[in-house]
């Protein structure tokens, strides 16, 4: 008795913290989608499904579907390239090691905002990368790199490619690359190798890799607002719009809703399969 | 005939130290052939070598007459049984024994057929569906040895196989390495540093030292006749006497001198002559200690000294004694005991004596070697 006490004392910060900070404003979230909105800009009063219903605005669609496309591209990217990297730095000599970990984590030390507003000089219409690009003919002079869904790709994979890489090199440096010589020795490839002993061995960074960038590309928003165009909005966009344009909280809170399942789901999954494996 | 494995002069070099500095060696079809030798004397890059782990930085590596030395891993019929065994964690035993046949794309009957066969050979058929954190260290020593054995190699390799398990179990291994190298007949390279186990399971010996190979031969021409005083003093114990050679009255037998030690006499073998230094070395376990002085005999060393240490080990009693400069190492069997027999004890003045055919001189002497052996032998 006494010892379930001291548990429940012990998670009782955190829970509390869950609770205050995570579910009761996710819940006030979904409960104002059922609210009316008033028309300066508050939360009407009784209940109503209107909100909901406007959902089905003609424009959500190829919206969601832009936000999750450019979510997954942005995944599958950011993993392309983590993946060697988070490789090679666990396999560089310890010297070189803390030197190329620096590297990775040196962009943070500059405000987000100042990251990518140094991008939109770089793709501004006079910038360096638009003019050697002109240059090496590979653009067209009229080409606009900037307010397009690629720059916003781009952007996107530079800001998140570091959430991917420190899960992989975290997963990698304490891999035991014995195990693939031992592959080796079995008789597989390099890249048998790779794909059956190593890529298994650091699964728990690769999950890990891919949720700490595919949960925040879905609900980018500053980075479409900034380096995107009018046809590269994303959802979050929507949101922003529907708060601080349109002064319709229900409908912003709607869309916030969607956007929390579809985020939740992902790692409701990958719990779920964790969870078995731990069983089995 | 050229030899089944053979090493032709490789070198390896990493930065400045010389790992393995031109070493030449062939091993039979069949074979158990133990590389031995202190940490860092080049055993396990020249194991890793024949792996495919590490190239040579020059020389040629052979098995069965074709140059492996360029060839991958993969590529080559060996397979080795890693010191930490290198199971794959997230395979069952089971899967971690079936992998090369996998990776090889052999039929799945075939693949389930070697697997039990396996299972069996090892007695972990009721293992097959754990994981390897879900066995003991012996039990995933089997399953690395079933694990490389199912490839059917053209030679096991073997990297300190029994370094991480506790010394019961490490002797019931060596029993189980050897009944499976006589029941599959393929050859064995092992890797180790302990002389325990290389004595126990080779057929030949390389005694390895500073990149180099000291000496070859099988256990008993190791031991007995060690022909450095880094092999007398790394294999078993031994005490090295220094002194020249005084007189050569016959062929076969010289008289030398020792510091203290009047005409001792010694098998020369080595065709010593009149006034060459030697280095002479003695086992422990070649004397004898008597309270009575022994009969005289012309092939017989027999020498005063005074006991100061005596060590009782049940099997064996190890005793240290002082004869002049010397402080020599000597165990003596209990082949029978008598209750009422006198013990020699701390303090007793006795006689030490050995054959003139149990001294071995060395060909090559390092006063550093001494540092391994039990006990300092010169007292200042």
């Amino acid at each position: 008795m006494k010892r379930r006490l001291n548990e429940w004392l012990v998670t009782l910060p955190s829970f509390v913290w869950l609770v205050v900070l995570f579910v009761i404003p996710t819940a006030i979230v979904f409960a104002i989608t059922f609210k009316p909105s008033d028309p300066w800009g508050g939360i009407g009063e009784g209940w109503t499904l209107q909100t909901l219903i406007s959902l089905g605005n003609p424009n959500y669609p190829s919206i969601i579907w832009r936000t999750l496309y450019l979510s997954v591209l942005t995944t599958i990217i950011c993993m392309a390239l983590a993946l060697p990297t988070g490789y090679a730095i666990a396999r560089a000599a310890p010297r070189w090691r803390r030197l190329l970990l620096l590297l990775i984590v040196i962009p943070f030390w500059t405000s987000f905002l100042i990251r990518i507003f140094a991008w939109k000089v770089l793709l501004h219409p006079d910038g360096y990368i638009k003019r050697a690009l002109v240059a090496l003919r590979l653009v067209e002079e009229q080409t606009m790199l900037l307010y397009r869904a690629e720059a916003v790709l781009l952007v996107m994979v530079y800001t998140l490619l570091p959430f991917a890489i420190l899960p992989i090199f975290a997963a990698a440096e304490k891999f035991d690359f014995r195990l693939v010589e031992a592959a080796r020795d079995l008789g597989a490839s390099a890249g048998r190798a790779f794909r059956t002993v190593f890529l298994p061995g650091i699964r728990r960074g690769l999950m890990t890799a891919v949720l700490m960038v595919f949960i925040p590309a879905l609900g980018s928003y500053v980075i479409p607002d900034l380096v995107g165009g009018p046809r590269s909005e994303m959802v979050g966009n929507k949101i922003a719009q529907r708060t601080f344009t349109d002064r319709n909280l229900p409908h912003a809170s709607a869309l916030s809703a969607a956007l929390t399942i579809v985020v939740m789901a992902p790692m409701l999954f990958v719990l779920v399969l964790q969870g078995r494996r731990r069983e089995s | 005939m050229a030899d089944f494995l053979e090493f032709q002069q490789v070198s390896k070099q990493y930065g400045r130290v010389r790992a393995v500095d031109g070493v030449s060696v062939s091993i039979r079809r069949g074979e158990f052939f133990s590389l031995l030798g202190p940490s860092g004397c080049g055993k396990t890059t020249l194991l890793r070598m024949l792996a495919g782990f590490e190239r040579p930085d020059s020389g040629r590596v052979l098995l069965d007459g074709k140059d492996i030395t360029d060839l991958p891993p993969n590529k080559r019929k060996v397979n080795t049984i890693f010191q930490n065994y290198a199971l794959f964690p997230h395979l069952t035993v089971r899967e971690n024994i079936a992998f090369g046949l996998r990776i090889a794309k052999r039929p799945e009957a075939e693949v389930r057929a070697e697997t039990d066969r396996m299972l069996s050979l090892i007695q972990l058929e009721d293992q097959a569906h754990k994981r390897p954190d879900q066995i003991s260290g012996g039990q995933k020593q089997r399953v690395a040895i079933a694990r490389a054995l199912i490839n059917k190699p053209d030679v096991l390799l073997l990297d300190e196989p029994l370094a991480a398990l506790d010394l019961k179990l490490r002797q019931r291994m060596l029993l189980e390495l050897d009944q499976i190298h006589d029941q599959v007949g393929i050859t064995f390279l092992y890797v180790t540093h302990d002389q325990d186990e290389a004595m126990s399971l080779s057929d030949r010996i390389a005694v390895m030292n500073q990149g180099r190979i000291e000496q070859l031969g099988t256990p008993t021409e190791i031991y007995e006749a060690p022909t450095s005083s880094f092999v007398a003093a790394f294999i078993g114990d031994t005490n090295i006497f220094d002194g020249t050679v005084d007189a050569t009255p016959e062929a076969d037998y010289c008289r030398l001198r020792i510091d203290g030690f009047q005409d001792v006499v010694c098998y020369n073998d080595k065709k010593k002559k009149i006034g060459d230094t030697i280095h002479l070395s003695v086992r422990p376990e070649k004397f004898r200690v008597s309270t009575e002085p022994p009969a005289p005999d012309d092939r017989l060393n027999r020498v005063r000294g005074r006991v100061e240490e005596v060590v009782y080990l049940g099997s064996q009693t190890k005793y240290l004694i002082r004869a002049h400069e010397y402080r020599l190492a000597i165990t003596q069997q209990h082949s029978r005991f008598l209750l009422d027999q006198k013990l020699i004890r701390w303090e007793d003045d006795v006689w030490i004596s050995w054959h003139a055919d149990d001294g071995y001189m060395l060909d090559r002497y390092s006063a550093k070697d001494e540092h391994m052996m039990e006990m300092p032998v010169v007292v200042e």
